[in-house]
């Protein structure tokens, strides 16, 4: 497989009035292509701001990128100028928001919605863009008649599924799937999920798709990243990483979900918070909530271990320990 | 109190809402039995009105019909006063910990509230008070100088053990809990859970847990009772519900549920469309249309809620006869 993306030693920071915000401190990530690759964290991890940083959407102030790569194909788009990252964005990597109430224009039509993003990349007269417009809906499954609506006559799956078509209008190779499925009730989100995966076979993409749901990526990730305080701290395969996972975060992280085929006395919470991105700690940013943690956690970063067969973790732990291979 | 009787009774509880299109029929026909010490879980998907149903229970919503009695008397025919009394042992902890608390009290006020409106404390007496809320704050594993701090200081879990250590204030019997872990990360979820179980056991409180998380109603409740528009479709004890899903809507609910668990692929019962309107809602069965076994009965009558197995409750004319 070839790698398509390949984020190295990204940083960036926001710089308010308040303090520095280490949102993103050299993260290293790569995207097969053709792969779903899942990246699961917490709130204030830096899932979005990383998601931003490739798409080139850091607001800038206060945001700053520090430094850092992040091949495309062969091009660095940090290097990019603003014209060539208009022609990359939604035209190569397009990105779906989070929230599908506010991601689109409540004053116009979901059909011209649509035929926008296809007419900013693609030189077609407008009628020729709406009819692909309609083409896109039916591929959500939305039926055609209704591009002329509003955003407003539509349900918050359905408004997901605009934006999904939005999107894809220009057939991206990689669509970053920032919690697609958050807002959406449960039947509602495995129509989404179901939709978005089948799209992703046909239109041969790659994703990256951004979520806290474990659920959620076991059962749609080929390959899975854990991030914490702003870098990657553990990431494998999904067999991998839900059979064996090393880093006593994402032991935490998998411990705290109530399962459904199990019945527990009471849950392990993970103790402790999420550390402050203005004051992350100096050594292992998981030191104050890891049960393990000793003097060289607290003073020393570790680096990421490479343990083979892409399973790598960011421990000192297992420096010293055997990991047998995982079947 | 006598030890049989359900702490909380709803009878046939129904909560309308006019609008210019129509009846909103928000909840329709409720009818539960609560008992001391236990959790009755709700679920349903947005606009069930599984959290409107809990208002309506504490009359934060005005009742449309039916009944609510707790410890035998009934909420819904009480006055102002004896509402006052009542609210007392009734508390509620709301979904949002950034919208459900007010940024101008410091967590000592806003948790002191309560006691000074039921007239329990004395609001000139500073070191009676501190001392309370020193004690709340610890129940609820805030640390104590915490006590000044204003909501904006504080991240979503802490907020939500102010809300928490609010409701428990007055030392109430029951408390509805609407969502009160939806708002926060997993790791801080199961934290909170797991007070919120702990001082169930201290208090011997009773819950009535809304929620959309299957999993978690699934760790929380007794009993679990599931909405579709309005109308309760299921209610049985929680690991039953699991076991044996009776009715279509739970079955597809359930196989909705992403396992955390990349060997199983789950076995997903597709559902077509999406939640139909509850203004003027159809007189049959409100789930045929995207139900996969609906037939023509199913939308002639109202389905009654039958009683499958001992205290498994359905309404589906069809179920028992479909595959489990």
């Amino acid at each position: 497989m070839n790698t398509i993306l390949d984020v190295k030693d990204l940083v960036i920071h926001y710089e308010t009035d308040d303090g520095c915000v280490y949102a993103v401190n050299g993260l290293d990530l790569d995207l097969q292509e053709g792969e779903t690759l899942g990246l699961v964290g917490e709130t204030g991890a830096g899932k979005t701001t990383l998601a931003r940083g490739i798409m080139g959407l850091v607001p800038d102030p206060p945001g700053r990128i520090r430094g850092g790569e992040i091949i495309y194909r062969g091009t660095d788009l940090l290097q990019c100028s603003n014209a060539e990252m208009r022609k990359v964005r939604g035209r190569k990597i397009a990105m779906i928001f989070q929230d599908p109430m506010t991601s689109l224009n409540p004053v116009t039509n979901v059909g011209l919605q649509i035929a926008e993003a296809i007419q900013s990349h693609e030189k077609l007269s407008r009628k020729a863009a709406m009819q692909k417009a309609c083409q896109m809906l039916e591929q959500v499954g939305i039926p055609a008649e209704r591009a002329g609506e509003y955003p407003h006559q539509f349900s918050g799956g359905m408004k997901q599924r605009v934006v999904i078509a939005i999107a894809l209008a220009c057939n991206p190779d990689i669509l970053i799937a920032d919690e697609p499925t958050t807002a959406l009730d449960v039947t509602i989100q495995a129509q989404v999920l179901d939709m978005l995966r089948e799209l992703r076979e046909t239109y041969h993409m790659s994703m990256l798709l951004i979520t806290h749901d474990l659920g959620v990526v076991a059962q749609t990730c080929d390959r899975v990243a854990v991030i914490y305080g702003g870098e990657i701290v553990e990431s494998a395969d999904v067999y991998t990483l839900f059979d064996q996972h090393l880093h006593p975060y994402t032991q935490g992280l998998l411990d705290s979900i109530p399962k459904l085929n199990e019945d527990v006395e009471r849950l392990k919470p993970i103790e402790g918070m999420m550390p402050d991105p203005t004051q992350l700690p100096e050594g292992c940013r998981f030191c104050s909530r890891c049960a393990y943690a000793d003097e060289r956690c607290r003073t020393e970063h570790p680096n990421m271990l490479d343990l083979g067969n892409g399973h790598k973790v960011r421990c000192f732990r297992y420096e010293t320990q055997e990991v047998e291979p995982h079947e | 109190m006598n030890e049989n009787q359900p702490l909380l009774q709803v009878q046939n509880l129904k909560k309308y809402f006019q609008t210019p299109s129509g009846t909103l029929h928000a909840v329709d026909d409720v009818t539960f039995d609560l008992y001391t010490g236990k959790t009755l879980g709700v679920v349903g998907e947005s606009g069930c009105g599984k959290s409107t149903m809990g208002r309506a229970i504490l009359r934060l919503q005005e009742p449309t019909a039916g009944k609510v009695l707790f410890d035998g008397v009934d909420v819904t025919a009480c006055d102002k006063r004896e509402l006052k009394k009542l609210r007392e042992q009734m508390q509620i902890i709301f979904q949002d910990p950034f919208a459900s608390i007010n940024p101008r009290m410091t967590v000592s006020q806003t948790i002191m509230e309560p006691l000074i409106i039921q007239n329990k404390i004395d609001k000139h007496d500073r070191t009676g008070l501190e001392k309370k809320a020193l004690e709340i704050m610890d129940l609820v594993g805030l640390a104590p100088r915490l006590v000044n701090s204003y909501p904006h200081e504080l991240d979503g879990g802490r907020r939500q053990r102010i809300g928490i250590g609010r409701a428990l204030a007055l030392n109430p019997k029951f408390i509805v809990c609407d969502e009160p872990v939806s708002a926060l990360d997993v790791s801080i979820q199961a934290q909170i859970l797991n007070l919120m179980q702990d001082v169930q056991k201290q208090m011997g409180l009773t819950y009535l847990f809304i929620t959309h998380d299957l999993s978690v109603v699934k760790h929380f409740s007794d009993e679990i009772l599931v909405m579709y528009l309005g109308q309760m479709v299921e209610k049985c004890g929680a690991k039953q519900l699991f076991a044996k899903p009776m009715h279509p809507y739970t079955q597809a609910l359930l196989s909705a549920i992403p396992v955390p668990d990349p060997h199983v692929r789950m076995q997903k019962i597709p559902l077509k469309g999406e939640l139909s309107s509850p203004i003027n809602p159809p007189v049959g069965c409100r789930f045929a249309k995207r139900c996969p076994y609906a037939c023509e009965a199913c939308s002639e009558a109202a389905v009654p809620l039958r009683e499958l197995e001992p205290g498994h409750f359905v309404a589906c004319i069809k179920a028992g006869e479909l595959p489990v």
